[in-house]
């Protein structure tokens, strides 16, 4: 992968904007959990426009890369990024919750590029595991990436599949912590503190580096790094991905009660409205700082 | 006969599919690692990793047979097999080591006397619960073919030497056929219904035994026909009265409108005395002679009417 275009840059930034439209778009009519799929979504759209191998056609080829979602709640940000990218219709996002379709609160398999059904916290890890141990196997050389959450780290499970993972040198794993400091009511630091977490993980025997989750370029560059460490050394790798639960809404960031929502119409509409105002003063200031 | 092991080595041999799993308990399956190279995985002392894992190596189309102890895998592991395996409805093949009674001395930890009830509360999981290993290791290639998850109470016990001519998923075994009692049970003690027949049969009980060894799918059919050919059904099973063969066996009565009198033997609200097996089923009650005693208490006990299911079927005045 080479250093990000300018141009790619403020594409990527477009298609962030149109996901977190249809978040919003999501947070009524029933609601969803806003503040985790907000903090995901650069991540969702950079993994899937840069790092995976992986598009639309593929969703059944046996050498793709794999995305799975483990901490489940930010699916609005992983359902709106593969109809943006055309794995299915952005039409069927407006059923949200409805019965006439399949696309409820939590991953669904039934949906065209998601790999695995999460929900319950502390799982995809060890299916991420048993993917890549058998494109290892298979002696294939893709790569299987599994999105957690911070707050999901406080199950046991987590940590026994690290160690597995880290046992069998699977080179081929990367996991992303998406690190917005929050569980779902409290700060995590002021719950079950991780830091020091690369630490942790370095002492689990994995390469773990930390990025930041809402710039493209640092991405990139963070990949980068991890991709080649991982190519010298038979190690799994994790990105912890610094993030902001809620990002992109200033009212909302970083509130404890924005975890779930369910918004009026009304709200949605001012929502849009403020998302569009951060993300043109973001633009004009990046240009001007750029010139 | 074939062991155990050497009928899962002959499986996997001749199919690629097939990665043979443990959490740490190699007990069984000691020779596998350097016959089968990377298609064994250990994964240490960790089931619900090793669920997870399985469910991982199915969506890429391999066939996981895992190992651990059963109170281990259906319980650490419950929710792992019911998300990733039972939901994904994937072909993994669930291998439980020391169920029921043949935990003998480890201790009510270790007692897997819910197994039945647990795994029956997840869509499409076969149970699977052989006599001994002649079953176990005749049945394997079938169970590997299936599409279906399945969860087996391995029989680490003495073989019973019946000649099975009902192999197959979800078949029952009439062992032997009887017009006053018919005993319906599975596992370690198809052996003590044996004990227990030769014994009333000295004392002029005529006693039929049907060898149920699928819990699900369940022969209702086969099962339902000895019921009703009997006076007194006893339904024998090491397992907690709730959700076993007992509640399985009232489930199908009730469903159809029909009615049976059933003598359950079974572990009512409590956790089995650790010793060794032939000490546990004397202290327990579940010897072949104690059957016998207490069928025979039944039978001279309060009188036994059975209305038919035709006469049952008659009262119906609703149909569905």
């Amino acid at each position: 992968m080479q250093t990000l275009s300018e141009s790619r840059n403020i594409e990527l930034q477009s298609l962030a904007l149109r996901v977190r439209e249809h978040i919003i778009r999501m947070a009524t009519d029933g609601g969803c959990f806003i503040g985790a799929s907000l903090s995901c979504t650069d991540l969702l759209v950079y993994l899937y426009s840069e790092a995976l191998d992986m598009a639309p056609g593929r969703t059944q080829d046996s050498t793709r890369d794999y995305l799975l979602l483990s901490k489940g709640h930010d699916v609005p940000a992983l359902y709106g990024t593969l109809a943006e990218l055309g794995y299915f219709s952005k039409e069927r996002l407006d059923n949200h919750l409805r019965t006439n379709d399949d696309i409820y609160w939590h991953p669904n398999r039934a949906i065209p590029g998601v790999e695995f059904h999460a929900g319950s916290l502390g799982h995809l890890l060890s299916v991420a595991i048993g993917i890549a141990m058998d494109i290892r196997l298979r002696k294939g050389s893709n790569r299987v990436f599994v999105i957690m959450g911070d707050g999901e780290l406080n199950e046991g499970s987590v940590w026994e599949a690290m160690l597995t993972a880290s046992a069998y040198k699977l080179n081929n794993l990367i996991a992303i912590v998406d690190r917005n400091e929050f569980q779902a009511n409290v700060r995590t630091e002021e719950l079950i503190p991780l830091e020091p977490l690369i630490s942790k993980f370095e002492a689990m025997g994995w390469n773990a580096i930390r990025t930041n989750g809402h710039d493209f370029e640092a991405m990139q560059e963070t990949f980068n790094q991890l991709l080649s460490m991982q190519s010298n050394q038979r190690k799994p790798g994790v990105i912890v991905a610094n993030t902001v639960r809620g990002k992109g809404l200033p009212s909302i960031e970083q509130r404890a009660d924005r975890w779930f929502v369910n918004f009026t119409h009304e709200e949605v509409a001012m929502l849009l409205l403020e998302l569009h105002g951060v993300a043109k003063a973001a633009l004009t200031s990046e240009t001007l700082l750029v010139r | 006969m074939k062991t155990y092991e050497e009928a899962l080595i002959e499986c996997a041999l001749t199919d690629e599919r097939i990665i043979v799993m443990t959490a740490e308990n190699r007990v069984a399956i000691r020779k596998l690692p350097p016959i089968l190279g990377e298609r064994f995985i250990d994964v240490g002392i960790a089931e619900q990793t090793m669920i997870g894992i399985a469910a991982g190596l199915a969506l890429r189309g391999r066939i996981p047979i895992v190992h651990a102890l059963a109170a281990f895998l259906t319980m650490r592991a419950f929710e792992f097999i019911r998300d990733d395996v039972g939901i994904a409805h994937l072909p993994v093949k669930l291998v439980g080591g020391v169920p029921g009674f043949l935990s003998d001395g480890n201790g009510p930890t270790h007692q897997a006397i819910e197994d039945i009830a647990l795994m029956r509360g997840i869509p499409n999981m076969q149970i699977f619960a052989p006599a001994d290993m002649n079953d176990l290791t005749a049945s394997l290639p079938q169970i590997v073919a299936s599409q279906e998850p399945c969860y087996i109470r391995y029989p680490a016990a003495a073989p019973t030497n019946i000649e099975r001519t009902r192999l197959g998923i979800g078949n029952g075994e009439p062992i032997a056929t009887g017009s006053d009692v018919e005993i319906l049970t599975y596992g370690v003690l198809v052996r003590e219904a044996i004990l227990a027949r030769e014994i009333l049969a000295k004392e002029g009980v005529s006693v039929g035994i049907m060898d149920v060894r699928w819990l699900r799918p369940f022969d209702s059919e086969t099962v339902l026909e000895a019921v009703h050919a009997a006076a007194l059904t006893v339904t024998l099973e090491d397992h907690f009265l709730s959700g076993g063969l007992f509640s399985i066996l009232s489930e199908e009565l009730v469903k159809r409108e029909e009615m049976a009198t059933v003598l359950p033997i079974a572990l009512e609200e409590r956790w089995f005395k650790p010793a060794l097996l032939p000490d546990v089923l004397e202290y327990e009650g579940f010897t072949g002679k104690q059957i016998a005693k207490k069928i025979k208490e039944r039978l001279l006990g309060q009188p036994i009417t059975i209305p038919k299911a035709s006469t049952i079927r008659g009262l119906k005045t609703t149909s569905v």
